[in-house]
């Protein structure tokens, strides 16, 4: 019982939800266009840095959102640029060393004054504005079998937050995704040269699907910092293959696909470290073994989700299946 | 099949057409030292079926990708329908009213053959950013497109296939799913690559029927195609490249018995519909 509990508060949590809203923003790029962002988690930090400094400052809040998005729409301009008009792969290459460039500088001890290099910026330099809208009790508050705190850090009112705009976005990928325009952006996806021959600014409509998708995911870091804290290494290379990881889990192109995929991702990643520390010794698995031991039964589900389902739970193989 | 358009126009290369709805002037495409096209002149008559022809290598699908905008040559410039073509990217040729098709068929695999044809459609203000959230924007003109790719569906016998995905299609089909889409954009000049490679005997009457239906419905068609066969039955023109340069221009009738004509072939590739037109 406790470890259902203990998975259902998983895959309630804030941060799957952030997760989930990351890998909406991929979906947009993957998904509907087709194009390898490998630096996903790049935007994040970037949208978590804008967010956080801007109110370490005290700016206020909207401004600091908007600080946030603005950060990851020029990242993605700049990214776009030289890298659309070439080959795919291309931009796999850059956004990849991208997103690291953005962690290094991030952590480096010259911009310490303003990222606090690699300790990043705690929690209670940035959060208080969040927490003051919180409509919840400023105290541990109990819903049905789920205790978390009303206000602060990962709370019901993050909850809250973060969980609805997952749905926002859902609505808003389900809308653009079955308009004109996705289909555009579908057409690029299969071939790009078809479409510019059909009369299409290729490279404008890839533009836009790289920036709106970055801009979401720089969203997505916000409320992951909120609960948590600003944190360059926790924004590096693993994490945008997590975020790969679960899009493609839940199924690539559709609309609840991110969402589905976070949950059984986190929530999946908890089970099995709570089935192994209740069942299994800890002169034959130490504790500090776990996080890793079960990060490698999550890759083996996932390479028999590759064999079995390429196209993810939810998706359609006919459209995209991520074996071809 | 000849055309009244003709009888003034000598059979000479880079020669004047009495109404040219594509002119191209001094083309120069080099990859590194390889002089690729070297085209000094080239019409194209308004309304006609013309041939592209010539031996591998001949720079045919070169020249196609600078006349649409899919590559850019070093010098020259041409004209589409009164439009200076010179640095005008593909996208926007196509909207001009000149669109392709690929040699290797570009099908929109993971999607359905109905989005495929919608795709083709211009003027949709539903592909605008800002105007796809609001549906109402849209819709009429989507209704409208449907209705147009349903016509050109059952014209190309493509109907009951509507909501298959196109990646489910035979090769033929694809070929005539591609031609669907590119009328879509209802172009006033058709450019195809290689429209009967890959496509099997069956299909290849009815796709040809389909090109000749372009000129009857008022379109230009300018196409590159290997076989003999099938440029002497639809072509009004035709136009012989080799090695890069308009090598000889006439009638298809005529075309072939030109001494330049059969020693380009010959002297590199032996194509066998010529080696008979010699013999004969």
């Amino acid at each position: 019982m406790d470890i259902l509990i203990q998975v259902l508060t998983t895959a309630i949590a804030p941060s799957t939800a952030a997760f989930a809203l990351a890998a909406i923003g991929l979906n947009f790029h993957f998904g509907l266009t087709g194009l390898l962002n490998m630096g996903h988690a790049g935007f994040m930090l970037l949208g978590m840095y804008g967010f956080a400094i801007s109110l370490r400052e005290g700016w206020p809040i909207w401004l600091a959102v908007l600080v946030g998005l603005a950060a990851a729409a020029l990242f993605a301009l700049l990214l776009g640029w030289p890298t659309l008009k070439l080959r795919g792969d291309y931009l796999a290459i850059v956004t990849i060393a991208a997103a690291e460039m953005v962690r290094f500088l991030g952590r480096s001890q010259s911009l310490a004054e303003l990222t606090g290099a690699s300790t990043g910026i705690r929690g209670s330099d940035f959060k208080a504005p969040f927490e003051e809208l919180s409509p919840f009790a400023d105290s541990m508050v109990e819903i049905g079998p789920f205790a978390m705190h009303g206000t602060r850090s990962s709370s019901w009112w993050l909850t809250l937050v973060t969980w609805g705009l997952v749905g926002v976005f859902a609505l808003v990928f389900w809308r653009l995704s079955k308009s004109p325009w996705g289909r555009v952006l579908k057409g690029i996806r299969e071939d790009e040269d078809a479409v510019r021959s059909l009369g299409k600014n290729v490279y404008s409509y890839k533009m836009q699907a790289l920036v709106i998708g970055g801009v979401i995911g720089a969203l997505a870091g916000m409320l992951w910092a909120i609960g948590n804290s600003v944190q360059p290494d926790a924004m590096g290379r693993p994490t945008t293959f997590w975020i790969w990881t679960l899009l493609l889990l839940g199924g690539a192109a559709t609309v609840f696909g991110p969402v589905l995929g976070a949950i059984l991702f986190w929530s999946g990643l908890t089970l099995i470290k709570a089935l192994a520390s209740a069942f299994i010794p800890s002169d034959v698995l130490a504790p500090t073994s776990l996080e890793p031991f079960s990060l490698v039964l999550v890759g083996v589900a996932l390479m028999f989700l590759v064999v079995f389902r390429p196209q993810g739970v939810l998706g359609n193989k006919k459209e995209l299946a991520f074996n071809g | 099949m000849a055309d009244t358009a003709f009888e003034t126009v000598a059979h000479e290369p880079g020669a004047a057409k009495p109404d040219a709805i594509l002119v191209a002037d001094g083309v120069v495409r080099r990859f590194g030292g390889l002089t690729a096209v070297n085209v000094d002149h080239f019409e194209v008559q308004r309304n006609t079926i013309t041939a592209l022809i010539g031996p591998n290598g001949a720079g045919k699908s070169t020249f196609f990708n600078l006349l649409t905008g899919f590559d850019m040559a070093q010098e020259g410039s041409g004209v589409f329908n009164g439009k200076p073509l010179r640095g005008m990217p593909a996208a926007k040729v196509a909207r001009a009213g000149m669109v392709r098709t690929f040699q290797l068929t570009k099908a929109l695999s993971g999607m359905t053959v109905i989005e495929n044809m919608r795709l083709g459609a211009q003027e949709q203000p539903g592909e605008n950013l800002a105007r796809a959230f609001a549906p109402p924007l849209w819709r009429a003109r989507e209704r409208e497109i449907t209705e147009q790719a349903h016509d050109l569906l059952h014209r190309f016998k493509l109907y009951e296939k509507r909501d298959d995905y196109a990646g489910s299609l035979s090769g033929g089909q694809r070929k005539l799913l591609e031609m669907a889409r590119a009328l879509m954009s209802k172009p006033t000049m058709v450019m195809l690559d290689e429209p009967m490679a890959g496509v099997n005997p069956a299909l290849t009457e009815s796709l040809l029927d389909h090109i000749v239906e372009l000129k009857e419905d008022g379109m230009t068609v300018l196409f590159v195609e290997h076989d003999m066969h099938m440029v002497r039955r639809i072509s009004d023109w035709v136009v012989v490249m080799a090695e890069g340069q308009i090598i000889a221009e006439g009638p298809a009738g005529t075309v072939m018995s030109n001494p330049r004509v059969q020693d380009a072939y010959l002297g590199s590739h032996h194509d066998t519909d010529l080696f008979e037109e010699r013999d004969a």
